[in-house]
């Protein structure tokens, strides 16, 4: 499976720049790492549920009513670019 | 004895006796910081005015009235940095408290103090920060472990009277154990995950570093319970952590797993955790020889599942409502892409990786599913062993602190460093390391830890099987060369 593993394309799907030289490390560095995991293939699993949480824990609901929160500014006070109460980000539309 | 090597119920005393008021303690603190600091790099950045402001309203009666606590860079205090370590957090302020904090705050405790880590809690030793090392108090050519590498330092080097970390897979016991603290992960559910900033959701819990068993039991006391704004908290009754402190251990069985007295291990760890071990059978509790046969496991499932859930985590830092943004992007993914590329290490590019590997299409079920069903087993394990005796004991470390840069190009071998505290996260338990010994290194005394790993919610009988070796030894008094 790890033979299959391309750093490259992988970092495409995270939304993630590298350099080559970050490239050809991760991959030498990861199939490593990739080969060691691979040794759960190996572990009989057949009839094992799968466990996501400690605690299974399900529809945990709360009232839907209104709270003091985040203002407009609050929320806006750590962005890198904002204006009239909003983010400015790249155009996304032609 | 100095003020600031006082552990926090010594100080409590004093601060109620009116002996020492909490600016005074503040004032001595922030000497000793200035003092030891520049050799240790624990601590990412302080507010002196803001926490004198709240000493000078303490209230010592409050169960931590007037006592100021140092937390993790990755935990949100109202109006302070929160780095985590990292570039992409560079300038972020917080603009809430952590459900940790108000907790805290809400017993009279003063957070004072950012701690370094490595960057977003991924890593065992503190290299990983992007704001330079942290050193062992102890010997400081090597690392103090990590990844809460500076809440356990500044413990440890008396420049915090206790400390809050987060543990994912270790991150609070392997320091711990490595600096000579006392270091608690709680059950996960146990301490609220709001406002920590997440690296593995189903893995993270907050918890103390001290200098005694009795201040982690204060601690705990304070941060415990259920909040409403974290689904994953249990409405578990606190009980107070103190009251079993002083009991003995006649009928208490404690579990020694074979899978954790291994080859490999350091031999003078190896022989101060048995020691301790026998220690305990002098104290009256019986030993059983246990097993824990899926432990080979946990490192393999653990990288998966926490750099899965990391990778999914660490989406949100896209440069547009908080952190670090690229410069002149050609569109809206250019500056994704740029962004996370300046903003992030190689650790944490390298885990975003391996987690979106193994969460994409065609491999999912062959990594994540599969892990999450060894997780399964190593669940069932301990679950099992539980019915036989009342807590584990093991090693916290297979090792002591080893020397800064000794493992930088190699990725696996660090991840193998967690190899005996990595069980606990995934089987959702909880788990302690206490101070039990040192091991003579170069004619450097490194501290070495003993870990405890008890039922889900059963802290308090943790806590009790630790106090009573604590009282009986005299490892935890003995302070570092700093």
């Amino acid at each position: 499976m790890s033979a299959a593993f391309d750093v490259r394309y992988t970092a495409q799907l995270a939304r993630l720049h590298l350099s080559e030289a970050e490239i050809a490390k991760f991959q030498a560095q990861l199939s490593q790492v990739l080969a060691y995991v691979e040794k759960l293939e190996k572990v009989d699993v057949s009839g094992v549920e799968p466990t996501a949480h400690a605690n299974a824990v399900f529809n945990v609901f709360r009232e839907d009513a209104a709270r003091d929160w985040f203002t407009p500014e609050d929320a806006l006070a750590n962005a890198p670019r904002s204006a009239n109460h909003l983010f400015i980000v790249p155009k996304v539309i032609e | 004895m100095e003020l600031t090597s006082l552990s926090v119920a010594a100080l409590q005393e004093k601060l109620r006796n009116r002996e020492v008021s909490p600016p005074e303690v503040l004032r001595s603190l922030e000497a000793r910081i200035a003092q030891v600091d520049p050799a240790i790099h624990g601590y990412l950045s302080r507010d002196f005015d803001a926490a004198l402001k709240l000493a000078e309203s303490a209230d010592v009666s409050l169960p931590l009235g007037g006592v100021p606590i140092a937390i993790k860079d990755v935990i949100n205090v109202n109006g302070e940095p929160c780095t985590a370590a990292s570039r992409i957090l560079q300038g972020y302020r917080s603009n809430y408290d952590a459900t940790v904090i108000q907790k805290l705050k809400a017993a009279g405790a003063i957070p004072f103090g950012r701690c370094n880590l490595d960057e977003f809690a991924m890593g065992s030793s503190t290299e990983n920060s992007a704001f330079g090392h942290t050193r062992n108090p102890w010997d400081t050519s090597r690392i103090p472990g990590g990844s809460s590498g500076g809440s356990a330092a500044v413990v440890a080097a008396d420049e915090a009277f206790a400390s809050l970390g987060s543990d994912t897979g270790g991150s609070i016991r392997q320091p711990a154990s490595h600096c000579g603290c006392v270091g608690l992960k709680p059950t996960y559910g146990r301490v609220s995950r709001f406002g920590l900033i997440a690296f593995a959701s189903s893995l993270d819990q907050i918890g103390p570093f001290t200098k005694t068993v009795r201040d982690s039991a204060l601690l705990l006391n304070a941060i415990s319970g259920r909040d409403p704004m974290d689904s994953t908290s249990l409405a578990e009754p606190v009980p107070d952590y103190t009251a079993q402190l002083g009991r003995d251990l006649k009928g208490v069985k404690l579990g020694m797993p074979r899978e954790y007295f291994i080859e490999g291990i350091d031999p003078q760890v190896d022989a101060a955790v048995r020691a301790a071990i026998r220690h305990y059978e002098s104290l009256g509790a019986e030993i059983v020889e246990i097993s824990l046969p899926n432990t080979e496991h946990a490192v393999g499932v653990y990288y998966i599942i926490a750099t899965a859930e990391a990778s999914a985590n660490l989406a949100r830092f896209d440069g547009v409502r908080y952190g670090h943004r690229a410069e002149g992007a050609a569109n809206l993914l250019d500056q994704y892409g740029r962004t996370r590329e300046e903003g992030f290490g190689p650790e944490v590019k390298r885990r975003i990786i391996l987690g979106t590997y193994v969460l994409s299409s065609g491999y999912y079920d062959a990594y994540y599913l599969r892990a999450q069903k060894v997780r399964t087993l190593i669940r069932r394990d301990f679950t099992a062993a539980f019915e036989k005796v009342d807590a584990i004991v093991a090693p916290t470390s297979p090792e002591v602190a080893f020397k800064v840069g000794d493992r930088n190009d190699d990725p696996l071998k660090m991840y193998l460093a967690d190899i005996f505290t990595i069980a606990a996260n995934l089987a959702g338990i909880c788990g302690l390391t206490l101070p039990c010994g040192f091991a003579s290194v170069d004619g450097q005394k490194l501290p070495i830890g003993l870990q405890l790993l008890g039922k889900p919610f059963e802290e308090a009988s943790l806590l009790r099987i630790a106090d009573a070796y604590e009282r009986s030894t005299d490892w935890h008094r003995q302070r570092p060369p700093v």
